[in-house]
Formats: structure tokens, sequence, C-alpha cells
């Protein structure tokens, strides 16, 4: 990706301004969602908030998690979140024992519900941590969830 | 060619809530075929949505989301007859955008 | 048998839950799993296939008749196998599929059998499983009801049912070892047991399947086809006289089922 548009968007303090240059088509859509590549990498939480650019996450029971305590398929692991906390940026799905933690990264723009949902790749039975980030902060919820059939690889 | 998205957006009280099934192999890069080399990583990377031109989700996917993602989320506003768009893009460079009318 | 395997899972997860609590557990976890079902994708393949014009002869199959009169779609696969008169025998949904693609489309029998079913969970799924998936849940909601008065259909159900009951293979086993009593499993899976109408519509009603474990739909005769590879049984014939025998068994009993497939499976 183009540095100088990512330093650009980065630049442009609310997200109006980039929907407007998205509407005004001055940038793809695809602009407003980066791909945070080190974050992706990160082998645990503590990496993952730092390249997010957290330092560390304060746990809230105002994040609430929906999954199964046992997965029959480690291949499909249904996670929704849904976070109570105000002024909530955006929502992380984390698997501890992954070989990288990160799976899913949701920005809840202006609008969008702080309440989103999706289906994760679990090589065995771990903690699966959401973690929020709300007002400059991180938070995060966890949850155990154990896997009969591990789901990555052959 | 990628294949087609299967977007349900259907209106409840002041919220849409948005259904996304994606076609996409999402392949880890840990997997090895039968001849013992790794399969490179292919998944997707990035997911947005707008409905009419304003962004309602931006997200970002790694490897760990399952084969034919499925993803769920909700926004304030919304009525019948208007469009969602959804269009994703792999680490590929694929992409693929895909309508659905609020119901 | 089922104490066993319950003992085993409930010792490998290695926490302190009765089977009653693993049950309600993965029960939960197929009800959310049930909440987007990826077979959606290929229906909608499907569906542009069956009305896309293709083959020598460049036609859709739009005027294929599937049991119900030409281009009748919705409710099919509730009352298929069934006898048709052109062929004068008894066909299941994939055979009629393949037969009109043949007779409308001009593609060859070898060329459509040679390859019904996608290999592994990298493979694009083929033509054959998305048209079955399309014209399969165009039945969701219908109620299982597979004629049973013309000889031809009622000698299909009876060689069914003897096939579901012969012993062989090197294990010695019958469809009816594992599907014709109660308790059986295999992992977590609940068998079928086809000797009560609940289990056999059950189990009729939720096939062709997504199989998560294969990132895949999986047909009626994907199934059969592994089931016989389960047994060690000699493989089965992809749309056999075997095949549809069997479905037209599993159907009968299915009975006043309600179609709720493709359904979605670990």
């Amino acid at each position: 990706m183009n540095i100088k548009r990512r330093q650009t968007i980065k630049a442009g303090s609310s997200l109006a301004l980039v929907a407007a240059a998205i509407s005004a088509g001055v940038l793809p859509t695809s602009a407003f969602a980066d791909w945070n590549k080190a974050a992706f990498e990160a082998k645990n939480m503590a990496d993952v908030l730092k390249a997010l650019g957290g330092a560390s996450a304060e746990k809230s029971a105002d994040i609430v998690i929906t999954a199964p305590d046992i997965a029959e398929n480690g291949a499909v692991v249904p996670v929704a979140v849904a976070s109570k906390i105000a002024g909530t940026q955006s929502i992380s799905i984390l698997v501890e024992k992954n070989p990288s933690s990160l799976a899913a990264e949701f920005d809840i723009l202006p609008g969008t519900e702080p309440n989103v949902g999706t289906r994760v790749k679990m090589g065995q039975s771990s903690n699966v941590h959401a973690v929020v980030k709300a007002g400059g902060k991180y938070y995060v919820a966890t949850k155990e969830i154990k896997v009969t059939l591990g789901g990555c690889g052959g | 060619m990628a294949d087609p998205m299967r977007i349900r957006a259907q209106q409840k009280g002041d919220v849409t809530e948005v259904r996304v099934l994606m076609a996409h192999i999402m392949e880890t890069g840990q997997r090895k075929d039968s001849a013992g080399n790794i399969v490179p990583a292919h998944h997707i990377q990035t997911v947005t949505a707008t409905w009419n031109g304003k962004p309602v989700l931006s997200a970002n996917f790694g490897p760990a989301v399952s084969q034919n993602p499925v993803m769920n989320f909700t926004f304030k506003g919304g009525a019948k007859g208007e469009k969602v768009i959804v269009t994703w893009t792999d680490n590929k460079g694929d992409t693929r955008t895909d309508e659905a009318v609020i119901s | 048998m089922k104490k066993i395997f319950v003992a085993a899972i409930l010792a490998s997860l290695a926490f302190p839950l009765t089977a009653q609590d693993v049950q309600k557990q993965i029960d939960r976890y197929r009800e959310l799993l049930a909440d987007g079902n990826p077979a959606e994708l290929l229906e909608m393949r499907g569906e542009d296939l069956w009305k896309q014009k293709r083959g020598p002869k460049n036609a859709s199959m739009e005027a294929c008749d599937l049991g119900l009169g030409a281009g009748k779609v919705a409710g099919v696969n509730a009352v298929l196998p069934r006898y048709f008169a052109d062929v004068d025998r008894v066909m299941d949904l994939e055979s009629r599929i393949v037969h009109c693609e043949v007779t409308l489309q001009g593609f060859t029998m070898a060329e459509l059998t040679k390859r019904p079913h996608s290999l592994n969970q990298s493979e694009r799924q083929t033509d054959h499983e998305a048209l079955t998936a399309y014209v399969v849940g165009q039945s969701r909601g219908a109620k299982v009801n597979l004629p049973q008065s013309h000889p031809k259909e009622r000698e299909s159900f009876l060689r069914g049912e003897k096939m579901f009951f012969f012993k062989g293979g090197p294990y010695d086993f019958a469809c009816a070892t594992c599907h014709g009593v109660d308790g059986q499993r295999i992992r977590l899976q609940d068998l079928p047991n086809f000797q009560k109408a609940d289990n056999a519509q059950r189990a009729f009603t939720t096939w062709p399947a997504y199989r998560v474990s294969q990132g895949a739909m999986r047909t009626m005769q994907w199934r059969l086809l592994d089931c016989f590879r389960q047994q060690r049984l000699p493989e089965m014939e992809f749309l056999s006289p075997a095949s549809i025998d069997l479905i037209t068994y599993m159907g009968v009993k299915g009975k006043d089922g309600t179609m709720d497939a493709p359904a979605i499976k670990r």
C-alpha cells in the first residue's frame, strides 16, 4: 500500500473526512481499512496490542463474547462480540494459542453498532480474547473454548 | 474469478442487520500439501461495507478467519429498498464487490 | 459403545462435565453454526448454472423434468427418488440432473460422471455439486413423500432395504450395524437409527450438507460413497442402481420429515 496515502488517511482525524473522500471518488474504498501486518503476525496478546498502538488492556465486564463452550470442529468456531463500553472504536478477536493470535479486527464507525460476529479457526482448545478499543484505551474479555478437533493445517 | 457473496440486510426497528457470506479459501499458510510443500497463505484482508455511500463497517481479517467467511454486523439507520454494498480484498489483490437491498 | 465414546471425550477434554453437558454444548455449537450456511454460496452458483445455456446443444436446464413436470424445481427433492416413464426406471435427484444435462444440453455421461465431487477443501466445488445445491435448496420446507405406487418404486425400496441390512466386507458390516440401533456415535456425532421415524426424517432432510471440516457441500451420493468406504465395502459407483435404491429406502423411511437441506454439519 502506498505510504503517502496511509499518512494522508491517518492525518484525517475524523472518519467523516475519509468518508467524504471516498464518496468524492478520491480514495478507493479499500483505503479505509489498512491491513495491519504487524498485528496479524503477532504471537501473543501483548504484541498484538503493541502493534495496534496500545500498551495493556483492562479487563471489562462490559464486553460480551457469544461463542460455544465446546466447538465440535476447530475449523469453524462462531464468535460474536458486543461491547457496552461508550465510545467503542474497534473490536478485535484473538485466539491465544493460534500461531498468530489476531484473527479479525472490526473498526466500529460512527453509526455502526459495537456488535459484530464472525467464525474463526482454532488449532486447539484455547482462550479467546475480545479486545475493545474505546476512547483510546484498550479493554479485554476472555472466554475459554474447548475444541474436540483442531481446525488448522491439513 | 471470485464467486459472488451472499448478503442479507434486514431492517429491524431503527437499525439494519447485515449478514455476509463470502466464498474464499482462507488458506492459512501453515498447511502442507500432499507433497509436503507449504501451501501459501491466501486470505481476505479487508472487508468494507457502505450504505448510501456512507461507510458502515471496516474489518481486517487474518488467515484464522474460517474458510468461506461469515460476517455479521449492525448499523443505525437504513430503510427498505436502500442498498448495502460490501467489498472484500485479499492478500493476492483479488477483490469482489456485491450489493444487497435492505428488506 | 456410547458410554465408551462419551467417557473418551470427557477424558480428552480433561474437565469435569457430564455427558449431558457435553451434548448440550455441542447442540449449542450446532445452533450457532446453523446461523450462516456457506452452502448458500453454492446454491447461488448452481442457480446461475441452471439458467445458463451450456453444452453442445447450448441449452439451459430450465426445461428439465425432475419429477413434478418440466421446469419445476420447487419441492422436487422431497419426492425423489421416483419412477420416470421416459427412462423406465427409478432415479434419484442427482441421476436426474445428469440425465437432463445429457438429454437437454448434450454433455456425455462419461464426462459428467468422471469427477462429480470435488476432492478436498482447496478445490473448487464441481458444477454437479453446485446444480445439486441449487435444486435441493428449492425444496426447503417441503414434506418428504416419496411415491411408492409404481412397482419399480416399490422394488427399489425393497432392494434398498435388503442392502441396508446386508452384511459384508472385512468388518462384516451392514448399514444397519450403525444405523439400525440406538445410541451409536462416531466421535461426537450421534448416528441416526433408520428404524425410528424421527431419526430417519432428520437424516434424510439434512442431506446434502455443508461440511465445515471439508469446507465444502457434499451431496447425498457422496454421503453414500463415504458410508461404503467407512464400511470397507467395494466402492459405491456414482449414480449406481444400488445408490438409488438406498436413497429410496432412506427417503421412504423419512416420510413426513420437512426438507431442510443443504444443511450444515461438523
